[in-house]
């Protein structure tokens, strides 16, 4: 802004750091919370420095098993959920990626057919075809399973309609120099289209990441031992109706180590795809 | 190094549409053939089909002697330069080039030295390590024809690679492209819209419009003997001058009843030309026997450095004199426009050329 006096940049700052703070706040209290044990939390109010108890409580979470949901320790949790999630990002974009492919760059018979087909899909959410999922996972015996986790989330109509437009703007004259240098169809998938898809991938892999991080419903079902659960599932089972049966101070911890994982996704990918939308031209 | 030979080819599309209506090319070893016309006339689409890139409809294409309708782009041993250069943009110029060989299979040490070779022919060896939108337009297009050459194909097929450039830089390169081909001895098709790139790139000049070849040959006897009122005022800038004859009891005149003043051919012609170079104006009033003479109004001057363009009012229409250096009339004068009688063409009803 041109000819911007003092006060107006002081009231805009004093508005974003309010927004921050308002925003922070709740994650601070929380983290504040993780520190402290259970008594202390228990007995209001509670403090707004971060107490002693850090590396204890983080280590119990983590290495030593939490009872409320049978002994499981966070650590399997988060394995747990960074399968999950890392599986259903890959997946989904494995597939939408082939299916995209198949739709944009080959000419075959009911071609339309199959691309609205994947369409009319993004009408149905997955709530909707709940039981029928839940029943082929019964029968297939992937209850309790990273497969039955994983495999009823990884179509993606919204993934492939992305891909799909992305591959619409690649020239077609690049596609015929492909051919005329003799790359044929998975030559021309893997030496070209796929490295020009790196920004639109890194983009969709934090997406579809978060996505499965924070799956609730299908995990609830599909998972009945406590060692298969998610972190997500975990927190909701470690919180009692009672106050004083629930450990507070390890949800707390559990709460915090549940967001990490998706904060590193995103502040290391956006450093990728920022320069691969810089780098990338067509 | 190859012939490239065409016979009756057909291009129909699914939706019906007949974009070439059968085409035939003869094109020897080592010659340049430029396809010209305007857009929509099928060029690009012959182009295609040589290059296996659009099915062929009917008739067929050889290359070497080899019909070539059945096999793909690969297996022609063809080369193209596409006019986007279609370069792969995250690629290093390196790559691009080498990225043909490699499908191949040449050995690495082939491939290298092939491209670092072509690289020095091209003076493209200090950029082998930057990517395609780091380079300049100019630079871009080396590229693109680097890459068809390291292939050492049978048949170059540039489909208007210069017509993204600068007009400074398409000169440039049109006379790059010439010695190129000429260098490596490579039958090329070339096409383009430009008809100074035409006249001035192509040993076979193909005249194509409406998806049919109009006329075919040496790009200065089209010049002299355009086949066809089309050919006529597509080839040379500023267009031929073309003026309606109407029949009278002493034979035929020009529209608006100016007398032609010598014979005309024995055919009937109903349409006369001349080209702007042909012509010359005159302010005296002498007879000028074996000459077409029209009085004039010059309507327009056009200075271009060495020659100037005089638009004239005459017979009714709009015609162009090209007088060298600097023009003595100005808008508003009244001349007469001289056009010797052997340099006159005479197009009948169909607007064929008649002699």
């Amino acid at each position: 802004m041109i000819g911007q006096s003092p006060l107006r940049t002081f009231i805009a700052h004093a508005v974003l750091i309010l927004g921050i703070l308002i925003v922070a706040f709740p994650i601070y209290y929380t983290f504040v919370a993780s520190t402290h044990t259970l008594q202390t939390i228990l007995r209001p109010p509670l403090p707004l420095l971060p107490g002693g108890q850090l590396w204890n409580n983080y280590g119990e979470a983590l290495f030593g098993g939490i009872g409320r949901i049978g002994g499981v320790s966070v650590g399997t949790l988060l394995l747990n959920t960074t399968i999950m999630a890392l599986g259903v990002a890959a997946g989904k974009i494995f597939i939408s990626i082939l299916s995209a492919y198949a739709i944009v760059f080959f000419r075959f018979p009911l071609r339309m057919t199959f691309f609205w087909l994947i369409f009319i899909t993004l009408m149905l959410p997955v709530e909707v075809r709940i039981l029928p999922t839940y029943k082929v996972m019964v029968d297939l015996g992937m209850i309790d399973t990273y497969a039955g986790l994983i495999i009823p989330l990884i179509a993606s109509a919204t993934a492939t309609l992305l891909f799909r437009q992305f591959f619409m703007t690649i020239p077609g004259e690049l596609v015929e120099a492909a051919r005329v240098d003799g790359a044929g169809p998975w030559r021309f998938f893997f030496d070209i289209l796929l490295p020009l898809s790196r920004t639109n991938i890194a983009a969709l892999f934090v997406i579809l990441f978060i996505y499965g991080w924070t799956q609730y419903l299908w995990p609830l079902l599909v998972t009945n031992s406590n060692d298969m659960n998610t972190i997500v599932i975990a927190l909701r089972k470690m919180v009692s109706f009672a106050d004083a049966d629930t450990e507070w101070h390890l949800v707390m911890v559990t709460a915090m180590l549940a967001i990490v994982p998706p904060i590193l996704v995103v502040v290391l990918m956006q450093r990728w795809f920022v320069r691969g939308l810089v780098e990338s031209e067509k | 190094m190859a012939t490239v030979d065409l016979k009756e080819v057909k291009k129909v599309y699914p939706s019906g549409v007949e974009a070439v209506k059968g085409v035939s090319i003869a094109i020897p070893d080592k010659e340049l053939c430029v396809l010209v016309g305007p857009s929509g006339c099928g060029k690009s689409t012959l182009l295609r089909m040589i290059a296996g890139l659009e099915t062929i409809s009917a008739g067929t294409v050889a290359i070497d002697g080899k019909v070539v309708n059945a096999i793909g782009p690969t297996e022609r041993d063809i080369a193209m330069v596409f006019q986007n250069y279609a370069l792969y943009p995250h690629m290093k110029v390196y790559d691009n080039m080498a990225y043909g060989l490699r499908n191949r299979g040449t050995p690495k040490d082939e491939i290298d030295s092939r491209v670092r070779s072509t690289a020095k022919v091209l003076e493209l060896s200090a950029l082998l390590d930057r990517r395609p939108r780091e380079l300049s337009g100019g630079q871009r297009q080396r590229v693109a024809m680097g890459r068809a050459i390291v292939r050492n194909p049978k048949v170059f097929l540039f489909d208007e690679p210069l017509s993204n450039l600068d007009a400074k830089l398409r000169g440039q390169m049109r006379v790059e492209i010439k010695n190129l081909q000429r260098a490596l001895g490579v039958t090329s098709v070339y096409v383009t819209h430009d008809q100074l790139e035409a006249m001035t790139l192509a040993d076979i000049l193909v005249v194509m419009n409406a998806g049919l070849v109009e006329q075919t040959g040496a790009p200065l006897d089209i010049y002299e003997k355009p086949a066809s009122i089309f050919v006529a005022s597509f080839i040379g800038a500023p267009p031929m001058n073309l003026l309606a004859l109407t029949g009278s009891s002493s034979g035929p005149i020009l529209a608006d009843g100016t007398a032609i003043g010598f014979a005309p051919p024995e055919t009937p012609a109903v349409t006369l030309g001349f080209r702007p170079e042909d012509a010359d104006v005159t302010f005296n009033a002498e007879a000028l026997p074996g000459a077409l003479v029209l009085p004039a109004t010059v309507e327009a001057v056009e200075p271009v450095g060495a020659e100037s363009f005089l638009h004239c009012a005459a017979a009714g229409s709009r015609i162009i004199v090209r007088v060298s250096g600097r023009a003595t009339a100005k808008p508003g004068d009244q001349l007469r426009v001289v056009a010797k009688a052997e340099k006159l063409h005479w197009f009948d009803q169909a607007g064929k050329r008649v002699d």
